[in-house]
C-alpha cells in the first residue's frame, strides 16, 4: 500500500518565509509521489500547528509526515511527539532543516526556495521508507557519580544527597575545596571565602550518602545513560586514613620541603603535606616524588614520630569499580601560565603574581599570615592590577574570563584595607564588566575608597627606571586610551589577573566520558543558552567552570543545575532508550565476523549455532561502523538503513523540474 | 581580432562555463558538523547553496556506496565531515571513515572519477565559521573543476 504522506512547511515567522517561498515549496510538495496534503503554516511548532498535524493524521489517514522548518535537533522531538498523539509512530516522521540550512544562510531567495525544494523533496522521498520503531525502557540506576570536589561538586555532591541517593564524589587532590579554598574573601560581599566554604566541605565528609573519594581518578567510563560503570583509580595517600588523627606531627617533623602547589609556588609544604588544616579529609599525604624514604630508601622521620602508626609506606594504587546511573562532571579549571607573555615578567620579576598567588598573600593561613608583603617582608607603596591577561587576547584566549574585573576590585579594596588608605593602586583594564548583583555597587565602593583606573592594556612591565622615582622600582608602561597618551606608572608589586582556561587534560577526560571539548576547549554544553549543563552524551551533565569560566555564584547555580538533571533521571528510575541501533539480518550475513572487531562498544556477539553475528541492543548505541562496512549489507542501523538513505539521495539529485511561476501570479 | 577575446564581460550568458552550478552532497555526522552547520546558520553565514547536507549518526556508518550512489545519481561532488579525531562521539567513528575515505579516493579514479570530487573534513560541533569556509571553498574548488559526466564514464 503506498504511504500517505502529509508535508507541513513553516514559516517560522519570517525567518524562513522571508527568503524561501514557504507556500511555494508547499505546493511544489504537494506535487510530489504519494503527498496527499502540503500545507503551510506561520509557526508550525506552535499549538495551531502540531493540531493541524494531528487532525491530517486522524481525517485524512496519514500514514508518514514531513516537517520543513528548523534544524531537527531544535524540534524534532515536538513534532515526533504530536505525530504520536496523533495516534501514529513517531518514527514515521522525517523532519528537514529550511532554516538554518537554507533561509539563514542562502542570500538569494529565488536559490534559498530551490534548495528548500530540493530538500523537502528528499525528505519526502525518504520517508516512504521509515519503519515504525519502539523506544526501550531501562532502569536507571539510582546512584549518581560527581567527578571534582571543587565548590561545585560540593554542591552538586550536596544537592543529590539530600534527596537520599546515594553520591560517589571522585576528587583527584588530596582534599575537596578546589580553587575556592585558596581563596581568602569573595566579591563583593567580602564574606570570607573559608567561612562559607569549610561548612560545605565538612557536610560533605559528614554526608552518609556521600561517598568520597580523594586521590581518585575516573579511568574508564563503560555503558549508556542509566547503567554506567565507573572504574576509579585510588592513588596512595601513604597515611592511614582511618588511624590518622591529624594531629600535624608529621609534618612538623619531615625534614624535606619543597614549594607548594596549594600556595601557588610562593610558599613551602613538607614532603608529607595536607592544604591547610580544613582540609577535608584532614589526613597529609605523602609526595612520593620528593619523599626521602621513596627517593633515597632512608628517612622514615614521619612513620616513626607519628603517635597513631597511621604511616604506610606500602599503600599501593586500587581500583574500584562503580555502578551509576547519571555522572555530573564538575573538573573545575586551570589558570594560565603568565610565563608565555613574557612582556609582563612573570618569573623574572620577584615582585609579579599571578591572581592566584595574591589570594595566597591575602590568606590568613597562607604563607604571609595574610599580610600583604613583599618579598623583602615590607608592604607594598604602589600596587599595579593588570586586568585581562591571556583573556581577550587574540594570541591566547578571545573568551572573557568573567571573573578578573571583580577579584581586582576585591584586591583594591583589600590593599587599601591591609596596607592602608596611602598605597596606591592601579588597575589597567579594558573595559570593565561588572554584571552580577551587587557587582556594580561595589566597583562605585572601589572607586569612592580613591583607587585609580588607567583604560588599556600594558605593553610592558621592566625595570629599567629612565627617572629618579623608578629607582628600585617595576615600571608599567602603557597607554592610557582615554586620555590617549603613553604611560609609565612605577609601582612596588604588580598583579596579573591571568585568565581561566580549561583544564590542561580536558581532552582526556572528555575522551574517558565521551563528551566533546568547544573551541575554547572547555566542555560543550547541549544548547548554549537552553541547555547549558546537559552534554550530547545522554546521562552525563556538566557543573561549574569545566563549561566555561564562572563566578562561585554562576559556579554553584550551574551545579544545582546538573545535579537537578541527574536528579530528574535518577527519581524517575527509568529512561526510554532510542530504538534506533544496528540490526544484523541473520539470512543475508555470512558471519565473516569483520563487524564485530570494528564494534567500539563490543555490542555484535556471533552465534555459533547458526553461525551469524548478532547485537545486544542494550550495549548498541547505533554509531553504524558495522552498516558502513558489512560487505554483504547485512548489518544496518535502523532508521538510517540503505533503503532510506538511498531514497533521500534520490530525492536530493532528482528533484521535479523547478516550478515556474510567473512573477505575481499565483500569490494567493 | 580584437572582438574574438571572450573575457567575462563579454561571456554570452548561459555559456556552460557560467552557467555550471554544481550539485553537491554532504554526508554529515549529528554530534559536530551538523551541530556546526546549525550554528553556522544561527550565526547567518552565507554560504553557497549548492551542498545539501544529509543527517548521519556518525561518518563511521557512510557506506562507500552512499557516495558512488550519490556520484552516480548526479552529485558532481560528495563531502563527509565529522567530528575532530579523537572527539567522535562514537569513541573511534571517524577514523573508520578515514580509511574508507582514503581507498575509496585510490579506486575513484579507476572508474574515471576526479578523485577531487570526495572530500573529507573535520568540523567540530562549536565550528560554525569552519564549516561556512569549507562549504563556500569546496562550492568554489567544484565549480572550477566543472561537471561530472557519468554517462561518458569508461566503465559505465
Amino acid at each position: 500500500m503506498p504511504s500517505r504522506i502529509g508535508v507541513y512547511v513553516c514559516h517560522c515567522g519570517t525567518n524562513i518565509a522571508g527568503r524561501v517561498d514557504s507556500p511555494g515549496v508547499a505546493r511544489f510538495a504537494a506535487g510530489l509521489k504519494n503527498v496527499v496534503v502540503a500545507r503551510d503554516y506561520k509557526f508550525m511548532c506552535s499549538d495551531p500547528g502540531q493540531d493541524m498535524i494531528i487532525k491530517d493524521i486522524r481525517e485524512m489517514g496519514l500514514t508518514r509526515v514531513v516537517v520543513a522548518s528548523c534544524s531537527p535537533r531544535l524540534h524534532e522531538k515536538t513534532f515526533q511527539k504530536a505525530c504520536q498523539r496523533g495516534g501514529l509512530n513517531p518514527f514515521l516522521f522525517q523532519m528537514t532543516c529550511i532554516r538554518e540550512h537554507c533561509s539563514w544562510v542562502v542570500a538569494d531567495p529565488a536559490e534559498a526556495t530551490a534548495k528548500a525544494r530540493t530538500l523537502v523533496a528528499a525528505a519526502v522521498a525518504r520517508v516512504n521508507h521509515h519503519d515504525e520503531l519502539y523506544s526501550r525502557v531501562e532502569s536507571v540506576h539510582p546512584d549518581v557519580l560527581v567527578v571534582g570536589g571543587g565548590i561545585a561538586g560540593i554542591q552538586a555532591a550536596l544537592d543529590i544527597a539530600k534527596s537520599g541517593h546515594k553520591v560517589h564524589l571522585v576528587e583527584r587532590g588530596p582534599s575537596i575545596g578546589g580553587h575556592m579554598a585558596q581563596f581568602d574573601k569573595t566579591f563583593p560581599t567580602l564574606d570570607c571565602a573559608a567561612c562559607i566554604s569549610t561548612p560545605k566541605m565538612v557536610a560533605v565528609a559528614q554526608e552518609t550518602n556521600i561517598n568520597l573519594m580523594t586521590l581518585s581518578e575516573v579511568v574508564e567510563v563503560k555503558g549508556y545513560v542509566g547503567n554506567y560503570t565507573v572504574r576509579v583509580r585510588n592513588n596512595p595517600r601513604y597515611v592511614n586514613q582511618d588511624l590518622c588523627t591529624g594531629c600535624g606531627l608529621c609534618m612538623e617533623k619531615c625534614p624535606k620541603k619543597v614549594p607548594s602547589e596549594f600556595e601557588e609556588g610562593i610558599g613551602t609544604r613538607k614532603a608529607i603535606h595536607r592544604n591547610s588544616p580544613q582540609s577535608v579529609p584532614n589526613t597529609p599525604v605523602i609526595d612520593p616524588s620528593v619523599c626521602l624514604q621513596f627517593v633515597k630508601g632512608k628517612c622514615g622521620a614521619c612513620k616513626k614520630y607519628c603517635p597513631s602508626g597511621a604511616i604506610d609506606f606500602e599503600q599501593q594504587e586500587s581500583f574500584l569499580d562503580l555502578q551509576v546511573g547519571t555522572i555530573v562532571l564538575a573538573t573545575g579549571f586551570d589558570i594560565l601560565d603568565p610565563g608565555s607573555l613574557s612582556q609582563y615578567g612573570f618569573g623574572r620579576y620577584p615582585e609579579v603574581y599571578t591572581g592566584l598567588q595574591f589570594e595566597r598573600l591575602n590568606n590568613a593561613v597562607g604563607p604571609t599570615g595574610g599580610k600583604i608583603v613583599m618579598k623583602n617582608g615590607k608592604p607594598p607603596e604602589s600596587v599595579a592590577i593588570l586586568h585581562c591577561v591571556g583573556s581577550r587576547d587574540t594570541n591566547h584566549h578571545e573568551y572573557c574570563s568573567r571573573v578578573c574585573c571583580m577579584y581586582a576590585l576585591k584586591y583594591d579594596h583589600l590593599i587599601k584595607d591591609k596596607v592602608g588608605h596611602h598605597a596606591r593602586v592601579f588597575n589597567f583594564y579594558i573595559d570593565m564588566r561588572c554584571f552580577g548583583k551587587g557587582y556594580e555597587e561595589f566597583y562605585r565602593r572601589v572607586q569612592e575608597e580613591g583607587v585609580t583606573f588607567i583604560r588599556g592594556r600594558p605593553a610592558e612591565i621592566t625595570d629599567q627606571a629612565q627617572r629618579p622615582e623608578e629607582e628600585g622600582k617595576l615600571v608599567v608602561i602603557g597607554e592610557d586610551t582615554l586620555l590617549g597618551r603613553p604611560v609609565r606608572v612605577p609601582v612596588d608589586m604588580v598583579v596579573l589577573c591571568t585568565a581561566m582556561e580549561p583544564r590542561r587534560d580536558a581532552a582526556e577526560v572528555a575522551r574517558v566520558f565521551g563528551i566533546s571539548q568547544g573551541q575554547d576547549g572547555f566542555f560543550l554544553e547541549e544548547h548554549p543558552k537552553l541547555g547549558p549543563v546537559s552534554t550530547a552524551t545522554d546521562g552525563i551533565f556538566l557543573a561549574g567552570t569545566c563549561q566555561g569560566p564562572k563566578d562561585i555564584p554562576d559556579a554553584v547555580a550551574h551545579a544545582s543545575g546538573g545535579a537537578g538533571q541527574a536528579l530528574a533521571l535518577a527519581a524517575r528510575g527509568e529512561v526510554s532508550i532510542s530504538p534506533t541501533v544496528s540490526w544484523i539480518n541473520p539470512d543475508i550475513c555470512v558471519g565473516c565476523k569483520i563487524c564485530i572487531g570494528l564494534c567500539a562498544y563490543s555490542a555484535i556477539e556471533f552465534d555459533e549455532r547458526r553461525k551469524v553475528s548478532v547485537i545486544n541492543e542494550a550495549m548498541c548505541k547505533g554509531c553504524g561502523s558495522c552498516a558502513g562496512h558489512c560487505p554483504s549489507g547485512a548489518a544496518q542501523v535502523r532508521h538510517f538503513n540503505e533503503k532510506q538513505v538511498f531514497a533521500e539521495l534520490e530525492g536530493l539529485l532528482r528533484p521535479a523540474p523547478p516550478v515556474r511561476e510567473p512573477a505575481g501570479a499565483d500569490v494567493a | 581580432m580584437q572582438e574574438l577575446i571572450v573575457t567575462p564581460e563579454t561571456a554570452p550568458l548561459g555559456a556552460p562555463e557560467a552557467a555550471f552550478e554544481p550539485a553537491i552532497v554532504a554526508f554529515v555526522c549529528n554530534w559536530c558538523t551538523y551541530t556546526a552547520a546549525d550554528l553556522a546558520g544561527t550565526a547567518r553565514m552565507v554560504q553557497s547553496p549548492n551542498v545539501r547536507l544529509i543527517r548521519m549518526m556518525c561518518t563511521g556508518m557512510v557506506d562507500p556506496k552512499y557516495i558512488i550512489k550519490a556520484l552516480l545519481e548526479g552529485a558532481d561532488a560528495v563531502l563527509v565531515s565529522g567530528c575532530h579525531p579523537g572527539d567522535c562521539h562514537y569513541i573511534n567513528g571517524n577514523y573508520k571513515a578515514r580509511r574508507r575515505m582514503k581507498l575509496l579516493k585510490e579506486i575513484l579514479p579507476r572508474f574515471g572519477i576526479d578523485e577531487r570530487r570526495l572530500k573529507l573534513t573535520w568540523v567540530g560541533a562549536s565550528e560554525g565559521n569552519e564549516f561556512a569556509a569549507t562549504v563556500n571553498r569546496f562550492a568554489a574548488d567544484i565549480r572550477e573543476l566543472g561537471p561530472i559526466d557519468t554517462r561518458r564514464l569508461p566503465l559505465l
